[in-house]
């Protein structure tokens, strides 16, 4: 049962968003230019770091759905997912992403934990300062929605039918809109 | 030294925005509803949770520009600043207000540790749903802003005055009219 009382058979922070549409406005437009907006990192890069992230903080919601999303951004590459989750240091992504998942580790412990040896390999990998930047920020930002979705005790049903339909959804049209337009079966609790 | 190059004389937060305009406007439109619009909490109030919680995330930047946010919000009172990162239980605010801080507190420390005792307390002192949800997003959304702020390790000056004077304006204008100095024009729409 959620902490406060939000809108039923909504999961996760859709369930938030619909309790408070004002806040939810900036976090869509902020997720969107982070994950979904022209960026010389690919989508998929970016919805693994948001992945990794999630699953280092525990949230069951955020890391499924971003998984998802990932998954649909890399096709057959969807692997990468679980050996990210897992331990990215041997997955098959490449130096760069690797270095820039060092960084989003060491932010999602705390910002002072960022080092300037794990920037200096991301650089050395290539990484530019704006890749850093949304590296970090990237990082930061899921510090903040995992700790609101699990921080209200959101409804995070398991099903992964109803990820992967989500994770669709965000891989085509990003952020801005609600991926779960209505309700979901009430029989899915 | 940050560990990129961000514009120079724009000390913390302002630096990183200047650098990448298109994630500041979300992140200022959020900060604004959550901390300076009208809201049955007073903006001193809510400037006295995201100085706790930046407080305990050590981000000196943060807590320092917030807590005199908050003392310009509050008649210019610097002591309960001081009481509330110290030991808010013993601090001159509202039982109300101490049974969110305790909340925002578990936020900080992760989204699973918010209990339902600390809700329920909170409730007895007649805190609403749409308190206890924006005492949770600031929490977790200064969980991002400190990350951010030290992530980058950001230029914080140790000037005292300087952010006695900068929270003034801040308390009085709002975070999107003050953002208007250091961000392209249109990014601070």
């Amino acid at each position: 049962m959620p902490h406060i009382s939000l809108p039923e058979g909504l999961p996760g922070i859709t369930s938030g968003f619909a309790f408070r549409p004002e806040t939810a406005k900036p976090m869509r437009e902020l997720a969107h230019t982070l994950l979904h907006g022209p960026s010389t990192l690919t989508p998929g890069e970016r919805e693994l770091i948001a992945t990794y992230v999630s699953s280092q903080n525990d949230c069951y919601f955020c890391q499924t759905s971003h998984g998802a999303a990932a998954a649909a951004h890399l096709g057959e590459k969807a692997a990468l997912v679980e050996q990210v989750k897992r331990d990215f240091l041997h997955s098959g992504v490449s130096e760069k992403l690797k270095a820039l998942l060092v960084i989003a580790g060491q932010v999602q412990q705390g910002g002072k934990s960022v080092s300037a040896e794990a920037v200096e390999k991301a650089r050395l990998q290539g990484a530019t300062d704006l890749e850093i930047h949304d590296t970090v920020l990237i990082a930061a930002a899921f510090c903040m929605y995992n700790r609101y979705v699990d921080g209200l005790d959101t409804w995070q049903p398991r099903d992964p039918g109803m990820y992967s339909s989500m994770g669709e959804q965000l891989a085509a049209h990003g952020y801005l809109q609600p991926s779960i337009s209505a309700p979901v079966l009430e029989t899915a609790k | 030294m940050p560990h990129i190059q961000l514009p120079e004389g724009l000390p913390g937060i302002r630096g990183a925005m200047a650098f990448r305009p298109e994630t500041a406007k979300p992140l200022n439109d959020l900060v604004e509803i959550l901390l300076h619009r009208p809201n049955s909490l007073t903006p001193g109030e809510r400037e006295l949770i995201a100085t706790y919680v930046s407080s305990e995330n050590d981000c000196y930047y943060c807590q320092t520009i917030h807590g005199a946010i908050a003392a310009a919000s509050l008649g210019d009172d610097e002591s309960v600043v001081k009481q509330v990162k110290q030991d808010f239980e013993a601090a001159e605010i509202s039982e109300k207000l101490k049974a969110l801080l305790v909340i925002a507190g578990q936020v900080q420390r992760g989204g699973k540790q918010v209990t339902a005792e600390a809700i329920a307390r909170a409730r007895k002192q007649g805190a609403t749903d749409i308190e206890i949800h924006d005492t949770v997003l600031i929490a977790a959304a200064f969980c991002m802003f400190n990350r951010y702020v030290d992530g980058l390790a950001t230029t914080q000056p140790r000037d005292e005055e300087m952010y006695r004077e900068r929270g003034k304006r801040v308390a009085r204008d709002g975070y999107v009219t003050v953002s208007k100095e250091y961000l392209p024009a249109e990014a601070a729409v």
